[in-house]
């Protein structure tokens, strides 16, 4: 799935995870970087502070952070690489345990120094592949934390960081209360640090060529590369690598270019927001901020103008409305009629209050679960009603832009 | 400063809290409760908050201190 195209010059779209040959074994891996050079797990919380290096999972948490505060309990903490990737319109983790499931290996074992075990969280389907690297890794004396694959569940909340930890340590893979974090105490009582297995990849680079190379790509805010799924009406849809601060216009380039004109791009994922689709506008945090986005977990949805964007979220909220784990009342409850709420609204079955009543229900669920399921569905409803308030306008009175465009 | 929290996996929105919290607790369209404002609790009504927290009959409401200058957990 990997589109991977030459890269015109000056454009941030670069190559850096998915650089080498991509064949995913252990010889062309060595060849290519060499072993890992040895860290204690100090030096390992500095080289991730120095980089700016932040989880790619979604979130974008400084990963220096939750080492120290793992590192700080004194106790040896279990340590999971989370390849679950639940999102659907997200394909980078998994393309990249098929690609370059060194780097991750390696970026785990940095992670876990001084751990007595290390886990794999990834779906079943990649287990055997994986299998195979971690026992010839283990026999070429790389490894020296064991690593235990577990697998994650074909589900949206499976990836969340406390479902990760749950099911590392042998429960159902759903979100858990907060109180207590997990860096401090995880499901099985040991402190816990959960990270994606695209932050461990680069932080495999880092430990190679240092944070000053690191920062040479993205801005000096948000450094380094990130792993892109580009989808929707692009012609060559996949994995792609740039520097934060990458535009979309660029993105969408070397996905191919747009196969229609546009009228909005989802950021982010189905917890992200649409903002615009200008093609001047950077994949960054600061400059997606005002349209309540942020680069998530690397995820691009182009939108043709033919396509009604109510009824794309509509959709995309009914899916999330289905993905609910069953354990948190306000997101039983909530997600399924704001889901129905919207459909309403994208089929112009129109009442009055309509929106009003969609604004209310993404509020009331918002921060009410153990996990942020019900906020990040809020938020994609949020900026719908933003980005397609023109929409929201037609669909009240019986019309639809999108019909008009076809 | 104490704060309220809700472990949402545990309530079942039996609504006792916002009976007995009702300064600082509603409910929402399905019974489960919703904060007024915030979830910190202001000293005069931390008998309130304790009782609402001992009543709970699914052991779903806590308090915690706020200690100051700690960032709220990350997600």
């Amino acid at each position: 799935m990997t589109s991977a195209v030459e890269a015109p010059p000056g454009s941030r779209v670069q190559l850096r995870l998915l650089g080498g040959r991509n064949d995913g074994r252990l010889d062309s891996h060595l060849a290519q970087h060499g072993r890992l050079p040895v860290f204690d797990a100090n030096q390992i919380v500095g080289l991730a502070r120095d980089a700016g290096l932040t989880g790619r999972g979604g979130a974008g948490f400084p990963v220096w952070r939750k080492l120290s505060a793992v590192a700080a309990t004194g106790r040896p903490p279990v340590v999971i690489a989370n390849g679950a990737e639940g999102e659907p319109a997200s394909g980078k983790d998994r393309a990249l345990l098929a690609y370059a499931p060194n780097l991750v290996l390696d970026g785990l074992q940095l992670a876990a120094m001084g751990a007595q075990s290390a886990v794999l969280y990834a779906p079943a389907a990649a287990h055997r592949a994986l299998g195979e690297l971690i026992a010839a890794r283990r026999g070429a004396g790389l490894d020296r934390v064991p690593v235990r694959l577990v697998a994650a569940p074909d589900a949206f909340v499976a990836g969340e960081e406390t479902a990760a930890a749950a099911a590392a340590a042998g429960k159902a893979a759903v979100p858990g209360d907060k109180l207590v974090r997990i860096t401090e105490a995880g499901p099985g009582g040991a402190p816990t640090l959960v990270q994606n297995v695209e932050t461990l990849a680069h932080l495999a680079l880092i430990a190679r060529y240092g944070p000053g190379w690191f920062r040479t790509a993205g801005t000096p805010d948000e450094p380094g590369t990130f792993l892109a799924t580009v989808s929707g009406a692009v012609a060559a849809p996949g994995v792609l690598e740039a520097g934060y601060g990458v535009t979309l216009g660029e993105l969408i380039a070397a996905a191919g270019g747009a196969t229609a004109p546009l009228s909005a791009v989802l950021v982010g994922g189905y917890h992200g927001g649409w903002v615009p689709a200008e093609a001047a506008l950077p994949v960054s945090r600061a400059a997606l901020t005002p349209y309540g986005g942020s680069p998530g977990a690397g995820v691009i949805v182009a939108l043709p103008r033919s396509a009604c964007g109510l009824l794309e979220t509509a959709r995309i909220a009914g899916y999330l409305a289905g993905q609910v784990a069953g354990q948190c009342g306000p997101c039983i409850n909530g997600l399924p009629r704001l889901a129905s709420t919207l459909t309403d609204l994208a089929h112009r079955r129109a009442r009055p209050g309509l929106p009003a009543e969609v604004d209310r229900l993404a509020r009331l669920v918002t921060g009410r679960g153990a996990c942020r399921h019900p906020d990040g569905t809020a938020r994609l409803i949020h900026s719908a009603m933003r980005a397609f308030e023109a929409d929201v306008a037609a669909h009240l009175v019986g019309n639809c832009r999108a019909e008009e465009k076809r | 400063m104490n704060r309220l929290h809700v472990d949402w996996t545990a309530c079942d929105g039996r609504g006792l809290c916002a009976e007995l919290l009702p300064e600082l607790l509603t409910e929402d369209d399905w019974g489960y409760p919703v904060p007024r404002a915030g979830m910190n609790v202001p000293p005069a009504l931390e008998p309130a908050a304790r009782q609402a927290v001992d009543r709970c009959p699914a052991l779903a409401l806590k308090l915690t201190r706020v200690s100051a200058g700690r960032a709220p957990a990350s997600s």
